[in-house]
C-alpha cells in the first residue's frame, strides 16, 4: 500500500491551482462578455464589427488551439507568458466570447416598453442601460453565466497540457510515480465533478437573491 | 517573428494527415453521442426508477467534468482492467460518452415538444410501446432537434484536439511534432488555428441551412 496521503496532498494542490485558475479566468470573462456583449448592441458600426470579429475568432478556434499560440506563439512575438497568465488569458479569452453572446441576447431579451420607458424618464442611453435595463438583463443571464463558469471549470484542464500544474496534471504525476491509474483519475473527476456541484448551486442561490424585488417585474 | 512561407507548404501535407484524422474522429464521435444521447435520453424516461436516476446521475456527473481527465480514464485505467483500446477508438468513445450527455438534453427537448395529442392518438391506435416510439414519437421529435445536435457536434469538433494528450495523431498533435522537430511554432500553431477557423466558419454556413431546412417544423 503505497503513502497515499502524500499522493492526496498534491492532488489537493492542483485542485487549489484548479480554483484559483477558475477564478481569475472567470472575472476576465466576465468582463470581456461585457465589452463584447455590450459592442454587439453598439449605435457604432465599428464597434459592432470589432465585437463580432473577437467572438466568432474565439468561438471559431478551439480553447486547445488558442492556449497553444498564446503559450508558444506569443514569445516569438516577444510576448512572453508564464503558464498561469497564458491559462488565464486562453480560458477568459474563450469563454468570455460565448458569454458575450449571452449578454447581448438578454440585453434584446428585455422588453421593449422599458426601453420606452427609460425614454419617457428621459433617461441618458447609460443610466437606462444602468439602472433599468442591465438589473433585469442580469437575471436572465445568470443562469446561463453558471453554465459557462462551468465549462470554464472543465476547460482549465487543459492547461495541464502547458505544464501548469493543475489537477489534470497532478493526476498524471500520480499516475507516472506510483503506475496507479484508477485512484488518481477517479478522485481528480470526482473532485471535478464537487466543484462543478459548488458552481452551480452558488448560481442558483445568487439568482434567488437577486430576484428578490423584481417580482412585479418579470412575467 | 517571421513567417516562411516555404516552410508552410513543406509542412502542409503532414497537416492535411492531420486534418483527416480530426474529421474521422469527429464524424465517428457525432455518430456515437448521436446513439448514446438517445439512449440516456430514453433510458430517463424509463418507467423504472432505480433506471432513470442512476442513468441521469451517470450523465450529470460525465457533464461535469472535463473530457481530457475521461479520455484519459479510458486511455489508462480501461487497460488495467484488460480493455485494451487503440487511442483513435479510446478518443471516440470519450468523445462520444461526453457529448452524448449534452445531446441527451436535446432529445429530451425534443420529446417533450411532441404533443400529448400525438401519445394519446398512438394509444388510440393501438399501437404498442415500441411502435409508438419509432412510427409516431420519435419521427416528429428528431427533424426539429437537427440544428441543435449539429451545433454540438461543432463544440465538438473544436474539441478534438484534445485526443493529442491520447497520443492520437490528429491535427494538433501533427502540429506538434512538426513545432518540435524543426523547433518552429508560428506557421504550425497558426495553421491549426486556420484550419479550425475555416472549418467552423463553413460548419456555420452549414448550420443555418440547417436551421433554415428543419428549424421550424410547426404543425
Amino acid at each position: 500500500m503505497t503513502q497515499w496521503s502524500g499522493y492526496l496532498g498534491l492532488i489537493l494542490q492542483g485542485a487549489l491551482v484548479t480554483i484559483e485558475l477558475t477564478l481569475m479566468g472567470s472575472v476576465l470573462a466576465l468582463v470581456m462578455a461585457f465589452l463584447a456583449g455590450m459592442g454587439r448592441v453598439s449605435r457604432f458600426f465599428i464597434v459592432r464589427a470589432l465585437a463580432t470579429i473577437y467572438i466568432e475568432f474565439f468561438r471559431g478556434t478551439s480553447i486547445f488551439v488558442q492556449l497553444f499560440w498564446a503559450y508558444f506563439v506569443l514569445p516569438f512575438a516577444g510576448l512572453s507568458l508564464t503558464p498561469l497568465q497564458a491559462g488565464v488569458l486562453a480560458l477568459g479569452l474563450n469563454v468570455g466570447a460565448y458569454a458575450a453572446e449571452v449578454v447581448r441576447g438578454a440585453v434584446l431579451s428585455v422588453g421593449r416598453e422599458q426601453y420606452e420607458a427609460c425614454t419617457a424618464l428621459n433617461l441618458g442611453r447609460w443610466q437606462g442601460m444602468r439602472h433599468v435595463i442591465l438589473p433585469q438583463a442580469l437575471l436572465v443571464m445568470l443562469p446561463t453565466f453558471g453554465n459557462n463558469a462551468i465549462e470554464l471549470l472543465k476547460a482549465t484542464s487543459v492547461v495541464s497540457l502547458i505544464s501548469l500544474a493543475d489537477l489534470t496534471f497532478q493526476a498524471q504525476v500520480v499516475r507516472s510515480q506510483t503506475g496507479s491509474t484508477l485512484m488518481p483519475f477517479l478522485s481528480v473527476l470526482i473532485i471535478y465533478f464537487a466543484l462543478a456541484l459548488v458552481i452551480s448551486r452558488g448560481v442558483r442561490s445568487l439568482e434567488r437573491r437577486m430576484a428578490r424585488g423584481l417580482d412585479g417585474v418579470r412575467v | 517573428m517571421d513567417w516562411d512561407w516555404n516552410f508552410v507548404w513543406e509542412i502542409m501535407p503532414t497537416l492535411i494527415q492531420g486534418v483527416k484524422i480530426t474529421i474521422l474522429a469527429t464524424i465517428l464521435g457525432s455518430i456515437l453521442a448521436a446513439i448514446v444521447g438517445l439512449g440516456i435520453a430514453l433510458a430517463r424516461r424509463s418507467e423504472n426508477r432505480l433506471v432513470s436516476r442512476s442513468v441521469g446521475w451517470f450523465a450529470e456527473f460525465i457533464r461535469g467534468t472535463p473530457l481530457l481527465v475521461q479520455l484519459y480514464f479510458i486511455f489508462y485505467v480501461l487497460p488495467d482492467i484488460g480493455i485494451l483500446l487503440p487511442p483513435l477508438v479510446a478518443g471516440v468513445i470519450g468523445l462520444g460518452l461526453h457529448y452524448g450527455t449534452y445531446t441527451a438534453e436535446v432529445y429530451r427537448a425534443g420529446i417533450d415538444n411532441v404533443p400529448r395529442g400525438q401519445w394519446e392518438a398512438a394509444k388510440a391506435c393501438n399501437l404498442n410501446g415500441r411502435h409508438t416510439w419509432t412510427h409516431i414519437i420519435l419521427p416528429q421529435a428528431i427533424p426539429p432537434m437537427i440544428p441543435a445536435l449539429a451545433n454540438y457536434f461543432i463544440a465538438m469538433f473544436k474539441e478534438t484536439p484534445l485526443l493529442s494528450a491520447i497520443t492520437v495523431l490528429e491535427l494538433m498533435n501533427q502540429a506538434k511534432s512538426v513545432a518540435n522537430t524543426y523547433y518552429r511554432y508560428i506557421e504550425p500553431m497558426t495553421l491549426v488555428g486556420a484550419f479550425f477557423l475555416v472549418i467552423s466558419l463553413c460548419s456555420v454556413v452549414l448550420l443555418r441551412w440547417l436551421e433554415h431546412r428543419y428549424g421550424r417544423i410547426e404543425r
